[in-house]
């Protein structure tokens, strides 16, 4: 495939040579060469911890290589050396990046978010022009955002829209994207791909990572595979595959389906009966949901991001009041109960926000692991903690969970995504089955649990949460990809604005079919 | 034109272990080099005034081989409210609660300490006039004192979401306010010859010397430091104040009760401070009087910000302060600077810390221009 030449500009874009970075104990970037071209898609693969966040976080200025080199394009295949000081800096040099975490200010509006940080711009502010180019913009590239919208009202796909949005704004020529579609439903993922395309056709030249191997091979033009910090290959996707692909990153072939033997659910364990929430805009979020979750059984939630998913997880978990209806847990009235209380029934939770609920960056990886445990013995003595029995506690979970990890005393913000991912889901589990040893039974209820894993990570996961069921857990699975639903539930609810559009098992429906009730256009 | 180079910071990812100490100490030294400059510029020599300082605050070889130890000794003196100011400003800042009322705090701990000792031996004279049972009395009260001044803003803040910082400053007015009209008024001595001020309180009611003016209170202040490093490094309290200052989110969701920790954090603050009330009260001036409240709580800030919250520090970071003051008192007799020189070195001590913390933070880094891409470009 080549798209050169309807975008008049010739050569790389940039070129990273021999780039080496390492942080304390770990060797993130091993002389990695990379050689972006004006007007492709390059997709950058690889485990988690394979060093691509760092790789990209110094082609945008934010970390300073210990080695190397990097160079820019011009529009005519000439390249001149350059060192990128600040994402300011690269911004400059046209270089935007769409990093993994965001970096939104929540209180702010989409506007005021989009041009934080923005230079030239008049003293005296016009917001509502810029939320008019924001919304232009979003517009072209049919992105529906509200720019007069808080962000803390956004959802986490919402937010990824608008950090897109905060790239091109500033004018970025060469986009760099940290897993974009990760957090996003296949139909807005498509619409990311669209999006991309049509920027390549432009001329822009797009990096993006991803750990979905079908997204790869369908968008992007080029590939390269990182593998514990060294570049082991880089080639047209026309001439690869899938399963070449997975066996580049990984070292070894992955099973890309694991076996399920047949449920034997127990009694219900997590009911919701007739729940209506509000949120925040006062909008009704949950129309009377009835839901019910039985022991060993998972119960796949299936539906486009926004349509009340984070509220049906906050209220199963006690995060969150509902305006009318009940929650049972294992026969117990929880309703309007504190979040402690549905912690001692065995509810853990899988928060589908890492950064933002599911860890404190700052604090020791230990710490983070002991969120759920430091309440009860062995860590807690009376009104102490036993500081040694919580590093030994996080290390089992490091171990057992394969966090990798420098050690429990790194803050968790130091870990890849895929690690931090890691790290909440042993901890979660691992709260399940201390409260199954207190006697209750379990409940996990897990948002996106597999969201930014790379392929082994999400078979280890899914072999987790496979054993949880076999232990008589009540899984709750909130997820947006279909194959991930169909693979691993017992039966599936579709939520679509708010309401159960109807629950379906995996034997006796389709794609289409799941496809259609998210859209709401059709029942069961 | 522009130079050849530039100057830029790159965030480090993880301070070496050096930095955490070096920069302070650099800091530290930068500003000390500044008051020097500012010395010089008062028309005095600086390295006098800096000998000077140091002999005010903590005497001379001299002195001691004579036994002789006032200046240290003062210095301690004032390292104790130090000390506990600066402890109950870090409990409260660890959770991200601004408290700026440790001030208000210790004056009202202060209050409820002369209460005891004046009124209490009259209305309930069956109680032992022992300093034995006095002081804990006066100590317990000390810490009710303060917390519950330290109570309205928590309450406000845990129900009704009302700015902390707001409510913390106009309550040091209250507090300080009515302090000043009870010496000047109800409970003014009569027999004070017109002097502004309470009785002297009982001596039963004095807290021991140990040497010079040095009181018990210097145990007190450590073992305040000990529990709030116990609280902070071996507590589920302690756990979920980080929690909640870290991510607060976070803390919600793993079932950390916001507002009784607001209100754990800020009894525990206000407890803190009012204890500085009893130290200064029952140990120094024996009575209520002018001079209670002179600006403790607020240095007590600066301590634990330069002090980056951590108990050990906070008790380092007190003494060395406090050898500033007493030490910059000194210059005043001595070389006729302005008394005002040690707040002033506070002032820059505290700035050039804030802002090596960047330092330690940051890297810098040089580039060279030809490849930086900077607006032109
Ligand atoms: N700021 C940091 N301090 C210390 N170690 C770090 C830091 N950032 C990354 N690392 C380490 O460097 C390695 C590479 O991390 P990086 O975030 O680049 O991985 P990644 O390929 O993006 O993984 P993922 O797919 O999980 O996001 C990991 O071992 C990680 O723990
Ligand atoms: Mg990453």
């Amino acid at each position: 495939m080549s798209r050169t030449g309807s975008h008049g500009r010739r050569g790389l874009a940039v070129a990273l040579r021999g780039i080496t970075k390492s942080f304390p104990g770990v060797l993130a970037n091993d002389h990695v060469d990379l050689e972006v071209r004006w007007g492709e898609i390059h997709a950058l693969l690889g485990e988690n911890g394979a060093g691509k966040s760092t790789l990209m976080s110094i082609l945008s200025g934010l970390y300073q290589p210990d080695e190397g080199e990097i160079l820019v394009g011009d529009d005519e295949g000439g390249l001149r050396p350059v060192t990128i000081t600040s994402p300011r800096a690269a911004i400059h040099l046209g270089i935007g990046m769409v990093h993994q975490h965001f970096k939104l200010v929540p209180t702010q509006t989409v506007a005021e978010n989009v041009i934080l940080g923005v230079e030239d711009m008049p003293f005296v502010l016009d917001l509502d022009a810029v939320a008019r180019d924001v919304a232009e913009i979003a517009d072209r590239l049919r992105m529906p955002v509200d720019p007069t919208a808080p962000i803390w009202q956004l959802s986490v796909g919402e937010q990824q829209r608008v950090e897109i949005l905060k790239a091109l704004y500033r004018g970025a020529e060469i986009l760099v994207l940290d897993e974009p579609t990760a957090v996003l439903t296949p139909q807005e993922a498509d619409e990311v791909a669209a999006i991309l395309r049509s920027l390549a056709a432009e001329g822009k030249a797009i990096v993006f990572i991803s750990h979905k191997l079908d997204e790869v091979v369908e968008i992007a033009d080029r590939v390269t595979v990182l593998r514990k910090g060294r570049n082991v290959a880089t080639m047209d996707v026309a001439d690869t595959d899938k399963h070449r692909l997975a066996e580049l990153m990984v070292g070894r072939e992955v099973a890309t389906t694991i076996p399920k033997p047949p449920a034997e659910p127990g009694p219900t364990v997590l009911a919701l009966e007739g729940v209506v929430v509000r949120n925040e805009r006062g909008l009704v979020a949950l129309d009377h949901v009835d839901l019910e979750v039985a022991a060993g059984e998972i119960l796949g939630i299936a539906g486009v991001a926004g349509n009340g998913q984070r509220e049906l997880t906050e209220v199963a978990t006690g995060l969150r009041r509902p305006d009318a209806g009940r929650v049972v847990v294992d026969g117990k009235d929880l309703t309007g109960a504190s979040p402690v209380a549905f912690l001692d029934r065995g509810v853990a939770h899988v928060p589908a926000d890492r950064l933002g609920r599911g860890l404190a960056g700052n604090l020791p990886l230990a710490d983070n692991l002991a969120m759920r445990a430091y309440r009860h013995p062995p860590i807690a003595v009376g009104p102490a903690i036993r500081r040694d029995r919580m590093r030994a506690f996080a290390e089992t979970i490091i171990e057992r969970f394969r966090v990798d990890a420098p050690g429990p005393d790194t803050p968790a913000r130091n870990l890849s995504g895929g690690n931090q991912q890691k790290a909440i889901l042993g901890r979660e589990i691992t709260a399940g089955s201390w409260a199954a040893a207190r006697g209750h039974r379990p409940v996990l209820v897990a948002a996106y649990p597999t969201r930014g894993l790379d392929v082994g990570a999400i078979e280890h996961v899914r072999a987790r949460l496979l054993e949880q069921r076999a232990a008589g857990t009540a899984v709750l699975l909130v997820s947006e990809e279909l194959d991930e639903l169909l693979m691993m539930s017992d039966r599936i609810a579709v939520l679509h604005g708010g309401r159960i559009m109807g629950v379906v098992t995996p034997e006796e429906t389709t794609i289409e079919e799941l496809g259609l009730m998210m859209a709401g256009e059709a029942h069961r | 034109m522009t130079a050849p180079f530039r100057i830029g910071l790159e965030k480090r990812l993880d301070p070496p272990p050096y930095v955490r100490w070096l920069v302070p100490i650099l800091s530290i030294l930068v500003a000390l080099g500044f008051g020097a400059v500012v010395i010089g510029l008062a028309g005095a020599d600086p390295i006098e005034a800096y000998l000077q300082i140091l002999a005010g605050a903590f005497g001379s070889p001299a002195a001691w081989l004579d036994g002789e130890f006032y200046a240290v000794s003062e210095t301690i003196v004032r390292t104790i409210p130090l000390i506990l100011t600066g402890l109950a400003v870090a409990v409260a800042f660890r959770m991200r609660f601004w408290n700026i009322g440790a001030e208000g705090q210790l004056v009202v701990g202060g209050v409820f300490v002369a209460w005891v000792a004046l009124f209490l031996p009259e209305l309930l004279p069956g109680i032992p006039q022992t300093p034995w049972v006095y002081l804990p009395l006066m100590a317990v009260a000390a810490i009710l004192g303060g917390a519950l001044w330290a109570l309205v803003p928590a309450v406000l803040k845990a129900a009704l979401e009302v700015d902390e910082i707001i409510t913390t400053i106009m309550l040091n007015f209250v507090a300080i306010l009515t302090y000043q009209y009870l010496f000047t008024g109800p409970w003014k001595d009569p027999e004070g010859q017109g002097f502004p001020g309470s009785a002297p309180f009982p001596e039963f009611a004095w807290l021991p010397r140990i040497g010079g003016r040095v009181t018990l209170g210097l145990f007190l202040a450590l073992a305040a430091a000990v529990v709030v490093w116990l609280v902070f490094d071996h507590t589920k309290l302690g756990y979920e104040i980080a929690l909640t200052g870290e991510n607060p989110e976070a803390a919600r969701y793993a079932g950390v009760r916001r507002a009784g920790i607001i209100l754990a954090v800020m009894l525990l603050s206000g407890g803190l401070a009012g204890l500085a009330g009893f130290t200064e009260t029952a140990g120094i001036s024996h009575r209520l009087q002018q001079g209670l409240a002179i600006g403790n709580g607020f240095t007590g800030i600066i301590v634990a910000w330069v002090a980056k919250l951590r108990p050990g520090w906070i008790v380092l970071v007190a003494f060395l302060l406090s050898a500033l003051f007493v030490g910059g008192d000194q210059l005043q007799i001595s070389m006729g600077l302005p008394a005002s020189i040690g707040a002033f070195f506070q002032g820059m001590i505290l700035l050039f810390v804030l802002g090596g913390d960047v330092f330690s933070r940051y890297r810098l880094r040089i580039a060279r221009r030809a490849h930086v891409i900077s607006a032109e470009g």
